[in-house]
C-alpha cells in the first residue's frame, strides 16, 4: 500500500470529523441542555452559562423516574437472558440438525423480524388486557422475548455455524451426551456471539419506547423511556426539558458502558488454533 | 480391550448413495487394523460408524462381544483422533487431555495422574498449561494422541491423524503412533489414504472401494497376492505394470516375450478356470537388466520372475467378479 499523502491525510480527517461531529452533535446539545437551568432552556449557546446539577437531582430524587430506571433494568435483563437461551438452542438446532420444519422456522423468524411492529400493538394491547398482562413486567417481556427471537437465532446460528463440527463429534466421543457437547463445548466458543446478540437484544429492549408506552399504564410497570413522556414541569405551562435531557443522558450511560465492558470479548476470535491453520 | 467385529455393515445415506456396502471384517483384540483406500471410498464412514458417530443403516457391530448398533458413542468405550484434532480450544492442554474423565466423573487426582502419565509419554509435560493455538501442528496432533490414550479406552479409532503434518514430522510421528500402539497393546483402527503409513504400521491392512471392501490382509500378503485389479494397482508405488496377454500350451504370451509358468501358478490358472485371456501384473522391483543378471538366472530374455510370488495373473473376468464378491479374508 502506498504512503498517505497529507493531501490523503487532510481529507480523511475531514470525511472522520463530518462523520463524528453529525452523530455527536445531538448528544453533546442533549448533554448540555441537561446543565442548563429551566430559564437558560431557550438560550442558544451551547456551553451552558451557568452550569446546574439541579435536573439530575430532581430526577434522581422522584420515584417518576427512578422506579421506571428499575423497571428498565429489570425487564431489559430478565428479557434478554431468556432470549439467548432460548435463541442459542434454537440457533443450535437450525445450524446443526437437520429436522422437519427447519426453513419454516427460519422462515417464520424472518416474518417476525419484518412484521411492522406498530401493526402489532393494537391487537396484542386487547389480548394483554384479556390475559391479564396490561401493565406487567412479564406483559413486557413477552413481547420483547419474542421479536428479540429472530434477531437472536439468525446472528448466533451464523456463530454456531463456524464451530468446526469435528469439536463435537470429539466431545460425543469424549463421553458427553449432546446436552453436555452443548453446554461444555460449543456454548464457551460461542460465547462472543452470545455477548453480541445479548447486546443487540437489550439494546432493543432498552431503547423500545412503543410497547412500552403502550402496555403500560402506571410507573409499577413503565420504563424510563416511556416514562420521560410523563415528567412535569415546575407549572402547568413549563415543559421539563432539562429534566427530559438529564434522564436522557441517565439512560444512554449503561448502554455506553455496557458496550464499552464486552466490546473486547467480542472482538476476542476465541476460535483460534481450534483445528489446522 | 477388546475386538470389533463388523457384521454386514451397511450405510445408506438419506439422498440414497450408498457409502459403504456389506463391509465385513473382524479386528482382533490388540489388533492394529488399517482401512486404505481412495478419497470417498467410505473409510470415514465406516470409522465413524464404529465411533457411533454415524448411524448404521443395517448389519451388526459388536465391541467386546457386545452389540452396539444403538450405542451412543460415551457409551462403548472408544476414543478418537481426527484429522484436524478437534482440541477445545478454550481450554489447556491438561484441561483437554482430561476432559472425558472428568465427564465420567473420574476423581480430580486420579484425572491428574493420569493426565501426568499420558503426557509423560508423548513429552508434553512442559505444554500441559498451555491452550491449543499457542502449540505447533505436531505438539497439537500429540496432545489429539493424549486425550485418546488418557482414557485407557476399549479401541482407538484414527481419522487420517497425520495428514496435517509436514512430511518429515509424519515420518516420525508415525514410528511414535507404531510404538505407542505396541506398548499400550490396544485395537486400533487407523484409516488412511496414504498406502506407505498403511503398509508400514498396520497388522493388517483393508482395501476399500466405492464402499466395498476389497481385501483385508497383512501388509506382504496385500502386495504379494492381492486378490483384484483395484488392490494391485492401488498397493504399490511405483504401481505394477498391467499387460495383455494369453495363455498357450502352459507359456503366457506377453508383448515383452514369452514366460514359462511355474507348476504351482499354472495350476491356479487351470483352477479358475477361465479363458485365454489373462492380465499380466509385473511390480517394477521385478524387472532385471539382463546384462547384470547370470546367464543361469536370467530366463529366455524375459523378465525376472521369482516363481513365488510377484506375478498374478487374471483373467478379465475374473477381477470384475472377484471385486463384487470380495469379503474378509
Amino acid at each position: 500500500m502506498a504512503a498517505i499523502t497529507p493531501r490523503q491525510r487532510a481529507g480523511w480527517a475531514t470525511a472522520n470529523f463530518v462523520v463524528i461531529a453529525l452523530a455527536l452533535i445531538p448528544v453533546l446539545w442533549l448533554v448540555s441542555l441537561s446543565f442548563k437551568t429551566p430559564t437558560a432552556v431557550l438560550d442558544p449557546s451551547f456551553i451552558p452559562s451557568q452550569w446546574t446539577w439541579g435536573n439530575y437531582s430532581g430526577i434522581l430524587t422522584s420515584s417518576q423516574f427512578l422506579r421506571p430506571l428499575a423497571n428498565s433494568i429489570g425487564i431489559g435483563i430478565i428479557s434478554t437472558l431468556i432470549a439467548v437461551i432460548l435463541a442459542s438452542m434454537a440457533a443450535y438446532a437450525v445450524a446443526r440438525l437437520r429436522f422437519p420444519g427447519k426453513s419454516v422456522l427460519i422462515g417464520m423468524a424472518l416474518l417476525i423480524a419484518m412484521f411492522p411492529l406498530i401493526a402489532l400493538v393494537t391487537p396484542l394491547f386487547t389480548i394483554e388486557r384479556a390475559l391479564g398482562l396490561f401493565n406487567t413486567w412479564p406483559g413486557l417481556i413477552i413481547p420483547y422475548v419474542a421479536f428479540g427471537l429472530p434477531l437472536g437465532i439468525y446472528t448466533l446460528s451464523a456463530f454456531f455455524r463456524e464451530i468446526p463440527w469435528e469439536l463435537e463429534k470429539a466431545a460425543k466421543v469424549d463421553g458427553a451426551s449432546p446436552f453436555q457437547a452443548f453446554v461444555k463445548v460449543i456454548a464457551p466458543l460461542a460465547a462472543p456471539g452470545m455477548v453480541t446478540t445479548a447486546i443487540l437484544v437489550f439494546l432493543a429492549c432498552w431503547n423500545d419506547f412503543l410497547l412500552a408506552i403502550s402496555f403500560t399504564s402506571t410507573i409499577s410497570s413503565r420504563t424510563a423511556p416511556a416514562a420521560m413522556q410523563y415528567f412535569s414541569g415546575g407549572s402547568v405551562f413549563t415543559i421539563p426539558t432539562g429534566p427530559i435531557a438529564a434522564a436522557a443522558v441517565v439512560i444512554t450511560i449503561p448502554i455506553i458502558i455496557f458496550v464499552l465492558f464486552f466490546q473486547r470479548r467480542i472482538v476476542a476470535g476465541l476460535t483460534s488454533g481450534a483445528v489446522k491453520g | 480391550m477388546a475386538e470389533i467385529v463388523l457384521e454386514h455393515i451397511t450405510k445408506r445415506f438419506p439422498d440414497g448413495s450408498l457409502a459403504v456396502n456389506d463391509f465385513n471384517l473382524e479386528i482382533a483384540d490388540g489388533e492394529f487394523v488399517i482401512l486404505v483406500g481412495p478419497s470417498g471410498c467410505g473409510k470415514s464412514t465406516t470409522l465413524n460408524m464404529i465411533a457411533g458417530l454415524e448411524d448404521i443403516t443395517s448389519g451388526e457391530l459388536r465391541i467386546g462381544g457386545q452389540v452396539v448398533n444403538t450405542k451412543s458413542p460415551k457409551d462403548r468405550d472408544i476414543a478418537m483422533v481426527f484429522q484436524s484434532y478437534a482440541l477445545y480450544p478454550h481450554m489447556t492442554v491438561r484441561e483437554n487431555m482430561g476432559f472425558a474423565l472428568k465427564l465420567a466423573k473420574t476423581p480430580q487426582a486420579t484425572i491428574n495422574q493420569k493426565v501426568e502419565e499420558a503426557a509423560r509419554i508423548l513429552d508434553l509435560e512442559q505444554l500441559l498449561d498451555r491452550r491449543p493455538a499457542n502449540l505447533s501442528g505436531g505438539q497439537r496432533q500429540r496432545v489429539a494422541m493424549g486425550r485418546a490414550i488418557v482414557r485407557d479406552p476399549a479401541a482407538f479409532l484414527m481419522d487420517e491423524p497425520l495428514s496435517n503434518l509436514d512430511a518429515k514430522l509424519r515420518v516420525q510421528t508415525r514410528t511414535e503412533v507404531s510404538r505407542l500402539q505396541k506398548r499400550l497393546g490396544t485395537t486400533m483402527v487407523y484409516v488412511t489414504h496414504d498406502q506407505t503409513e498403511a503398509l508400514t504400521l498396520g497388522d493388517r491392512v483393508a482395501v476399500m472401494r466405492t464402499g466395498v471392501l476389497q481385501q483385508a490382509a497383512s501388509p506382504k500378503e496385500l502386495y504379494d497376492r492381492p486378490v483384484n485389479l483395484f488392490v494391485a494397482g492401488f498397493i504399490g508405488s511405483p504401481a505394477m505394470n498391467f499387460l495383455a496377454g494369453t495363455l498357450e500350451d502352459g507359456m503366457l504370451r506377453t508383448t515383452l516375450g514369452d514366460i514359462r509358468l511355474s507348476d504351482r501358478m499354472r495350476r491356479e490358472v487351470e483352477r479358475s478356470g477361465t479363458g485365454r485371456d489373462v492380465i499380466v501384473g509385473l511390480r517394477p522391483e521385478n524387472f532385471e537388466d539382463a546384462a547384470l543378471v547370470p546367464r543361469t538366472t536370467a530366463r529366455t530374455g524375459s523378465p525376472s520372475m521369482p516363481p513365488s510370488t510377484s506375478t498374478s495373473p487374471w483373467a478379465p473376468t475374473c477381477s470384475s467378479t472377484s471385486r463384487t464378491g470380495a469379503s474378509a479374508a
